[in-house]
């Protein structure tokens, strides 16, 4: 064997490292991508003297894994309400006690007593929002209130479907779609699901992230996708309405909590105070396009918010909404493999 | 001045020893360096494959061959029944076929532009060598977006086309198997074209004249004399091209949409929203033995030419 392997070969290895110390006036938020609005952090830096990092994740799961993992140098994150009593489970919280800080009063009362946080004593509201279908009425003018616009595209749509990747929210709609309750262990059902999602996802074009971009500028032309999402994706085309998928729908909120080993709890705490002042939680919606859990906030909103339909539920689709509970471990077996199955 | 090494005395015997001492602490940094750093990793993947998963991504340490079960078998969730695991298998041939696929077009395309790099005046070369190493000065996420930007249907490729009047509506490319395999040869064909070219270089053209000589035919010269003589460098090519693109994941999940998913994909989806630490241990090192298998297969077959 006489292979010479030449040194620009040797370069090709791709390395990437990431990670700073942690110094005084520091603040590292990891996030959502897309989901910090610039102006709220600048606000945060310039009133406490503090320099803030955001680094993104796409998926709560990214978030756990990594966080699980240590040495994240992150101090504040911000996962789904149905991974929040997974990492406090895992004993990765830090128990900040939100709750006896001074902003606290401006929460929402009907965000204060909630399953995956009750009291309060780890998070606090970030946002919260809705799973449904964005569908551009330039392909399809038919009803867009439903969950068959992917499970049974319509004629019009076959080819042009997009599903996000996101397996708790797209299993909650499929089985909300067949009859049945998020994390249900009925193998009946759950057959029934399996039976319809692989039967229509021949007609899907992908699944995939990034509907905010790909449905303004018209390459996919029905989604699952999120209400804030497709609020902003209305703005940019006119022609995509969002649709309550009228079988059931998700709502789901993203909390902020404190990590247990952040190197910077004061400022992360200060952090959560800061986001519970009803202007600086209008800050936030006004970039992400999504309701917040503070009152008083709705008076600093941009106009257009305030009237949406993707963000105020119309009062005809609320009852067919429910919240995503944390599914026990023998549901999410079968959901991995169903999954699986689907994206083989 | 060969002696018997009886004859040695004993100074000389400690100072030998000395000298291999020395040796051994000289290499240990780059011992230490391959047992902790490249081998400690795969034993912890090893070591994890045969554990049991727990309940929120992690591992709990109790024995247990489901992991590696798993890979090969399916038992339904519904029923029960043992088979053949199906998705893993499908997911399995898609990736081998796309990077065979990647292999043989990056040799296509390749082994020509090698040749003509190999053919310019010297002084010229490493120019042209130059223009090949370009890509690599972007990051690959960005190299992949910038061909999503061309082949998309309101993309550069599809307007083009639609103006030409050569099509009437935008062809669906993007989201496809076509476009991972668009996708990965671009971002390995300079993967091919460096070895093929150190290969080249060194090949005597003189051999080349000398067959034209004895009146062989273009394509007799190319298969009978230059093609025996870089094939070191094709085979090397291939195994560069072929490696990565078995394992590839960022072209798979931006220019695939996610429908179709590889190897490297399945994988990432055990330690993710899978929560599977152990199948996803067993997946990457079944994948490990796989690639082996077919580094010892060529090697084997190599040498037996020979």
């Amino acid at each position: 064997m006489t292979w010479k392997f030449t040194s620009a070969v040797a370069g090709v290895a791709l390395l990437a490292s990431a990670g700073g110390a942690a110094a005084e006036g520091e603040l590292n938020i990891y996030n959502w991508g897309n989901y910090t609005n610039p102006d709220l952090i600048k606000k945060f830096e310039e009133a406490h003297g503090v320099k803030v990092t955001v680094t993104d994740y796409d998926s709560n799961s990214t978030a756990l894994t990594k966080v699980k993992a240590g040495g994240h140098g992150f101090d504040i994150v911000v996962p789904s309400a149905n991974y929040v009593p997974i990492f406090v489970k895992e004993g990765l919280l830090l128990e900040a006690r939100p709750d006896e800080m001074s902003n606290f009063k401006n929460v929402d009362p009907k965000w204060v007593d909630v399953s995956w946080d009750p009291g309060r004593r780890y998070t606090v509201p970030w946002q919260w929002g809705t799973t449904g279908i964005a569908v551009n009425t330039e392909a399809y003018k038919g009803d867009v209130n439903t969950s068959a616009i992917f499970m049974d595209p319509p004629e019009e749509l076959v080819g042009k479907v997009n599903v996000v990747p996101e397996m708790a929210d797209v299993l909650a709609l499929a089985i909300m779609y067949e009859g049945g309750k998020p994390c249900t262990e009925d193998k009946a059902l759950l057959k029934k699901v399996r039976d319809a999602l692989m039967a229509a996802k021949p007609k899907w074009m992908s699944m995939d992230y990034g509907m905010t971009d790909k449905m303004s500028s018209g390459d996919v032309m029905a989604s699952v996708n999120w209400n804030g999402s497709t609020f902003r994706v209305r703005a940019n085309n006119p022609s995509v309405v969002y649709g309550y998928p009228k079988e059931g729908y998700p709502i789901w909120m993203d909390s902020v909590a404190i990590l247990k080993d952040a190197g910077n709890v004061e400022n992360a705490k200060l952090f959560m105070n800061f986001i519970m002042e009803p202007e600086n939680a209008a800050l936030i919606s006004a970039f992400a396009r999504y309701a917040n859990g503070i009152s008083g906030s709705e008076a600093f909103m941009p106009e257009e918010m305030k009237t949406a339909p993707e963000i105020v539920v119309p009062a005809e689709f609320k009852a067919a909404g429910t919240f995503l509970p944390t599914c026990p471990k023998a549901a999410q077996d079968l959901y991995t493999a169903i999954w699986t199955e689907l994206r083989k | 001045m060969a002696r018997p090494t009886s004859a040695l005395s004993a100074g000389e015997l400690t100072a030998r020893q000395t000298i291999v001492r020395r040796y051994w602490l000289l290499c240990l940094p780059a011992l230490v360096l391959l047992v902790v750093a490249a081998s400690g990793p795969l034993l912890i993947v090893l070591a994890y494959s045969f554990l049991e998963p727990a309940d929120y991504s992690g591992v709990i340490w109790n024995l247990s061959g489901e992991g590696w079960f798993k890979v090969i078998l399916n038992k339904d969730i519904f029923d029960d029944t043992v088979s053949l695991a199906d998705a893993h298998m499908t997911i399995f041939w898609r990736s081998a076929r796309l990077s065979i696929l990647t292999t043989l077009l990056t040799l296509i395309v390749g082994f020509p532009t090698a040749y003509f790099i190999a053919t310019r005046p010297k002084t010229h070369r490493q120019y042209w060598l130059f223009l090949i190493t370009i890509p690599f000065w972007t990051n690959l996420l960005i190299r992949t977006y910038a061909i999503m930007e061309v082949i998309r249907n309101e993309g550069i490729l599809n307007s083009s086309l639609m103006a030409l009047g050569v099509i009437g509506e935008p062809l669906q490319i993007l989201y496809t198997d076509t476009a991972v395999l668009i996708g990965m040869v671009y971002v390995y064909l300079p993967l091919m074209v460096l070895p093929l070219y150190a290969a080249m270089e060194r090949l005597d053209f003189r051999l080349v004249e000398a067959g034209y000589d004895l009146y062989a035919t273009r394509f007799q010269v190319l298969r009978r004399v230059i093609i025996p003589l870089v094939k070191p460098g094709i085979i090397a090519g291939s195994i560069l091209v072929f490696i990565p693109s078995l394992g590839a994941y960022v072209t798979p999940r931006v220019l695939g949409g996610g429908k179709n998913m590889m190897i490297g994909n399945l994988i990432e989806l055990q330690f993710g929203e899978g929560r599977n630490w152990p199948l996803g241990a067993a997946l990457s090192i079944g994948l490990l033995v796989a690639v082996m298998a077919a580094l010892v297969f060529y090697v084997r077959n190599e040498q037996a030419e020979r």
